[in-house]
Formats: structure tokens, sequence, C-alpha cells
């Protein structure tokens, strides 16, 4: 191991770790925006509304990202819309994370029980407030532990980003070992930086769920 | 006794089951009410159409004099008067015991917070809990937790209140703990609909008792009555599963 390359690359693998992070965290942010608005119309079952966001779980659940990033990065032009490399990852990262994300919130709203909706009713409590006083700080605990497992998911996947040519890590690794054949180097440098990147989102994610885990089970 | 409570010909269908058979009953105000039958006869279901969990089909059902079986909008305003406590409690499980009792009355009912949490203190020592008012409820036993549905029932004032099995999941000494309560109830005069396999219990509470099966009422009476003198064979045989010969 050649400390001293480690330290010319250190500067370049830095800056794309910075945009990494910052596609990363557009496209989370974009898929969690999409994945509570699916699920409420999904939960509220709003009719036409629920039938296209379950074509669209279904279709981005079940196609890599890499064939919906060639399709807005490659397709869009052709119908006259060019966006940028750094957004066409952002807005892929979005739609796939948003499918998951759709389950993810689904899942936890459906699995408040029949029982609490009926108790809150009982006590004269309207539909709205019941939702918002009961059901949903419920749907929230139990939707945590998906969400965290999927945030760390697509920072994952955000390692596809250099086949659109954004200059990410994984695209960084590959031009210099390319260029320099420090393959050693440059995958220890990759490894390190990717766990990172992961490392605080996984364990600030166990102390989100450790805190939101409120005295949930046995009612 | 003025009357509370009149069913006029109720009837409630699980698509070609028929679960609730033009069924009638007049509630005087203050009167306890137990409902016993087998499992599927229709007393869970005739106490949830009560307050609006089941939507029913025919027949009319009046409150005070006034007729709640159809206007859905009205409906949870009719649930402010009838309080339902379910078998499986069903607290909250992400509030406190306090925030268990006082959700309702402020949201529901706009009360001001500190005169509801007063209310639910004394409610809840009452029911020898106060020392719980900041546990969640999973910290609870069974027991606990079904008063503390109680309390969180009667904080509301209703005016009539729909025992649902409430003690059906609980081993017998949480079930006496439970009954204590209601039984303490009954003699301050509350109006009450109690669906109940305890026949102990339904025989000391009781102003009357319903036998209920089919969907229909098979007989009914005072308790002294029905439970020594019964006059239907279904009743006497139905009866006779509680009482154990070697």
């Amino acid at each position: 191991m050649n400390f001293e390359v480690i330290r010319d690359y250190l500067p370049l693998y830095f800056k794309a770790f910075l945009l990494t992070i910052k596609i990363g965290w557009i496209g989370i942010a974009l898929s969690l925006g999409i994945g509570v608005i699916s699920a409420f119309i999904l939960h509220f079952k709003i009719p036409v509304l629920s039938a296209i966001v379950k074509v669209y779980v279904e279709l981005f659940r079940n196609t890599p990202l890499l064939v919906q990033l060639f399709f807005v990065y490659f397709g869009l032009p052709k119908i006259g819309i060019s966006i940028s490399a750094e957004a066409c990852g952002a807005i892929g990262l979005g739609l796939l994370g948003g499918s998951y994300m759709t389950e993810s919130f689904r899942s936890g709203l459906d699995a408040v029980p029949l029982s609490q909706t009926e108790s809150s009713l009982a006590l004269g409590m309207t539909k709205g407030r019941l939702f918002t006083s009961v059901i949903l700080p419920q749907a929230f605990t139990l939707s945590v532990p998906a969400v965290v497992a999927n945030l760390i998911f697509l920072l994952k996947e955000t390692s596809v980003f250099s086949a659109i040519s954004l200059m990410d890590l994984m695209f960084t690794a590959k031009d210099l070992i390319g260029l320099y054949y420090n393959t050693t180097e440059c995958l220890v440098m990759l490894v390190v930086f990717y766990v990172i990147m992961l490392l605080p989102v996984s364990i600030l994610g166990s102390f989100v769920e450790k805190k939101t885990r409120f005295k949930m089970f046995g009612n | 006794m003025e009357e509370i409570l009149r069913v006029e010909n109720l009837s409630k269908r699980f698509e070609d089951i028929s679960v609730i058979n033009n069924l009638s009953l007049s509630v005087k105000k203050g009167e306890v009410v137990v409902i016993v039958g087998p499992s599927g006869c229709g007393k869970s279901t005739f106490l949830r159409c009560l307050n609006g969990l089941e939507e029913i089909e025919e027949g009319e059902i009046f409150l005070d004099g006034e007729k709640v079986s159809s206007n859905k909008k009205n409906m949870s305003k009719t649930r402010e008067k009838i309080g339902m406590v379910f078998q499986s409690y069903d607290l909250f499980p992400h509030k406190t015991i306090l925030q268990n009792i006082t959700l309702a009355p402020i949201t529901v009912k706009k009360r001001k917070k500190a005169e509801v949490e007063e209310e639910a203190l004394k409610l809840l020592d009452r029911v020898g809990l106060l020392s719980k008012k900041d546990n969640y409820p999973r910290q609870l036993s069974g027991g606990q937790k079904q008063r503390v549905a109680i309390v969180r029932a009667l904080i509301m004032h209703p005016e009539v209140l729909l025992l649902d099995e409430i003690t059906a999941a609980l081993d017998p000494e949480m079930v006496r703990e439970v009954l204590d309560v209601v039984l303490s109830l009954a003699k301050e005069g509350r109006t009450m609909l109690i669906v109940t396999h305890e026949m102990a219990f339904a025989k000391a509470v009781a102003d009357r008792v319903i036998f209920l099966e089919g969907g229909k009422i098979v007989e009914e009476g005072a308790p002294n009555d029905f439970f020594d003198n019964p006059q239907t064979d279904r009743l006497k045989r139905f009866l006779q599963t509680f009482s154990y010969e070697k």
C-alpha cells in the first residue's frame, strides 16, 4: 500500500464523496416526499390516483436503477427535455426510492390495528382527528426500521451514477484505476469512503428506531 | 324511570348470514342490562350497531328520544354519548395512561386540559391506578389496562356505557378487579349494556338479563328468575354449560 498515492487522491475522493452525498440525499428527500404522498393515496384508497401509484410502485421496484437512469438520461432529451447529469441522478434515485418508501409507509399505516380506529371512533373522534392523533404516530414508529433500511440501500445505489458520467465515488475510483493502475489503494479508499458515508446513517437509524419504539407491544 | 335507549326492529346481515334479527329493546335510565348467549349469537354485533361501528340495515335506534340510526354525519356526536369498552382494551400504545384518558375530552369535547387532567386523576384514583398515570399501556397488566379503558370511556360522560366482553381476555384475579369497578358503576346508577360470559357477575350486576340467540331475544327477565328458573329449553341448556358435575 502506497500512502503517498492515497494522500494524492484524497482531494479527488473527497470531492466525489461530497457529490455522492449531495445527490444521494436530494434523491432521498425526493423519495420520502413521493413515498409519504403515495402511501396516503393508497391508505385512503383515493380512486384513480391509487391505481396510478400501484403501477408506479411495481414499475420502479421491479426494474434496476441503471435502466431507470438510462431512461431519464437518454430518454428525456429525445422528447426535448434536457437536464444535467446531477439532476438525472437525483430524479432517478428519487423515483426508485419513492417506490420503496411508498411500501414502507403504507405497511406502517396498514399495520396499525383496526381496533385502534374503532376505539377512537367510539370515543367520538372524527376520522381526521383519529388519523392525526392515533394512526399517524403509530404508523410512523412502525415504518422507521423499513425506512432506515431504504436509506442505506438508496445511498449504496448511488454507485451506479458513474454510468451516466457523474463523478461520484465509484466513477472516481474506476477512473483513477484506469489511469494509474493503483488498484489496491483506490479500492481501499472506495470502501473507506462508503463506510464513512453509511455508518452514521446506520447508527443514527438504530438510535431513532430505539427512540421511537415506544412501548409498542401488547398495547 | 324514563327511557334512555330504544331499539326498534333492528336487523343486520353479513352477506347472507342474518346476525341481528328484528330485535327490539328498551333501556331505562340507570338500568343495567346484561346480554348473554352462545358465540356468534350477535351480542357483540348488537352493541357495535348501537354506536355505529356496524351499519344497520333495518330498524331504528333512539337515544334520549332522538333518532340516531341513519344520520351518519352526527355519528361522532352520538358516540360521545355512548361510551364503549372493548375486550382488547385498545389503549393508545404511544400515549401515557393520563394522555390516553385525556385525548378525547380535550380534542373532541374541547375541554380545558387542566380541568380534564384533574378529573382524569380523580377517576384513576377511584380505580386504584393513580400511580400509573405516567406509565405506558404496555407496562400495565391486562386488568389494569381494562380499568384504564373504562376510565377513558367514563371521562366522556356517556349517557350509556357499552361493555363488550371486557373480561374475556383476562385471568380470574384480574377479572375480579375489573368487575368490581363495573359493580361500583352500577351502584351509582349508570346505564349500562353489558355483554359477558361471567354468569355470577351477570347475576350480581344486572337489573335485567337477556338471552340472545340467532340475533333474537330468546328469553329475558330479572336475574333471579333468569338464572334460577329459566323458561325456555334453550336457555336451560345454555346455563347448564356453565355448571360442572362429575
